[in-house]
């Protein structure tokens, strides 16, 4: 059989039903939305009842959120829910808290050391690692920037 | 040109099978064929690699005992899965007392193991010999993709990795309650694709399926329609819609009884598998639950079967490079087809 790949490479991709993504792009909006909205109620819960301050209800909201990304993670609904929102589970803390906490799941198999310890963060991982870089480099611009 | 048919002395004998599944398979369309099904998915084990392994030794088991036959007696077994150096075949196989063969086609395994058995038969020494494949969505999963509660989209032309095992009884000889004799073997080339998205696999396989089905029509100068049914392993909605294409291109037209078992194994409508089934166990099992026992009981009088294979692993493709695929080829007969001339 006459076979060319390059050619069939970008026939097959062409060939390839898409993703919806209008349908994508809706269900990310409302559904990452409604979990940022959840977040600023909890804000306000935690500045307006507890009188937390503005820091302190921050990182509580933070908390709040890891806390019900991993549970759901560890019950086995995130990811149900997750292939319907996409986008708008991933962006907020919760699609972080799925990173590091379905890894960790998995890899319990392998022991405590090096399965969940060593395997924990391979899916976050590299954004810690670039997330911190690239804090490090901006502080460093900063620094340099800011003095008289 | 090189012949590429292999047509062996000794036809040997589909002589039992067994297959094994989980809960999306006793949902799907073939369900109710499946000799032992867990809808945990598993079986009894601790962890996911186990529960494959334990799949393996219970198909192989149940197949004996259908059968009738000993683990004593068996001359050769030939295993294969996805996981890593073929651990499922080996932990799951390692109590029974038989010469062990562990083979790697990917998806194609099955049919590569029927190859291979067919061929070890034409010896005089070998008479019995078993091809067992496996592969749990779970297992797979871990290997090749992201862990198993991630929360992630997958693509339209992304498969679902079967939770399946089966495992097949040949001999040399034919024995009474046979379900297909295998009249015909043509060994896949590996053919790369180009094309580098491990999640559309059926297109990385279509070329090599194409290639394997036009080189048996080519070389015997018979046409799909001589067949009851053309059959693909899974290649998926998409990628049997390219390899029918590809058919097309090469005179082979109006194709209309190719059937693959990634499309059959699973209700595509209710099951959310995208493109459909894929894995050692779609092939693996929806041969004996599907077409065997048509086989049988002469509703079917030939078919040609080719398990296809996606050849790679997690670091080739992050690496880049793209995937071959393979697709292996038996034409299997039903025991009343043609008896008097082969089998006296």
């Amino acid at each position: 059989m006459k076979f060319e790949k390059n050619n069939y490479k970008r026939y097959a991709k062409q060939h390839a039903r898409r993703s919806p993504m209008g349908k994508n792009c809706l269900a990310a909006f409302l559904s990452g939305g409604a979990i940022c909205a959840a977040g600023e109620l909890l804000y306000h819960l935690f500045s307006g009842v507890f009188r937390f301050s503005e820091k302190e209800s921050g990182l509580c909201v933070s908390l709040v959120l890891i806390f019900f990304a991993a549970l759901f993670t560890g019950i086995g609904v995130f990811d149900k829910i997750a292939k319907h929102t996409g986008a708008g589970t991933l962006v907020p803390f919760t699609g972080f808290a799925n990173a590091v906490a379905s890894p960790a799941i998995d890899a319990k198999s392998e022991g405590y050391v090096l399965g969940v310890g060593a395997k924990m963060f391979t899916v976050a991982g590299p954004v810690l690692l670039y997330g911190t870089a690239a804090g490090a480099v901006w502080g460093l611009i900063f620094w340099l920037t800011a003095r008289e | 040109m090189k012949k590429r048919i292999l047509i062996p002395e000794v036809s040997p004998a589909i002589l039992g099978f067994a297959t094994v599944g989980g809960k999306r398979e006793k949902e799907g369309p073939l369900g109710e064929a499946f000799d032992l099904i867990d809808t945990s998915d598993r079986f009894c084990k601790k962890t996911w690699e186990k529960a494959e392994a334990e799949m393996q030794r219970l198909s192989l088991c149940k197949a004996l005992e259908k059968t009738g036959k000993k683990a004593t007696e068996l001359d050769a077994v030939f295993a294969g899965d996805l996981i890593n150096q073929c651990a499922a075949s080996i932990f799951g196989l390692v109590s029974f007392p038989a010469p062990f063969f562990g083979i790697f086609g990917a998806c194609s395994t099955l049919t590569e193991g029927m190859i291979l058995a067919s061929l070890a038969l034409q010896s005089p020494g070998f008479s019995l010999a078993a091809v067992v494949t496996s592969s749990h969505n779970c297992t797979a999963e871990r290997q090749f993709r992201s862990p198993i509660e991630y929360g992630g989209q997958r693509s339209p032309t992304s498969q679902w990795t079967v939770t399946g095992a089966g495992a097949y009884l040949l001999s040399a000889r034919p024995e009474a309650g046979a379900f297909a004799r295998i009249t015909a073997l043509l060994p896949g080339i590996a053919l790369d694709s180009g094309v580098t998205d491990s999640s559309n696999m059926g297109a990385a396989m279509a070329p090599a399926a194409a290639d394997t089905f036009l080189a048996y029509f080519e070389e015997n100068g018979e046409r799909p329609e001589d067949f009851d049914r053309i059959v693909t392993g899974d290649l998926g909605e998409e990628g049997s819609s390219l390899f029918l294409e590809f058919l097309e291109q090469n005179g082979v037209r109006n194709v209309k009884n190719h059937e693959d078992c990634g499309a059959l194994i699973y209700d595509r409508t209710r099951a959310d598998v995208h493109s459909g089934g894929s894995g050692c166990g779609c092939a693996g099992t929806t041969l004996a639950n599907r077409y065997l026992p048509l086989l049988q009981n002469g509703k079917m009088r030939r078919i040609l079967f080719a398990a296809t294979g996606a050849l790679m692993n997690a670091a080739s493709v992050q690496q880049g490079l793209s995937i071959p695929g393979i697709a292996h080829l038996v034409r299997l007969e039903s025991p009343a087809a043609g008896k008097e001339e082969v089998w006296s």
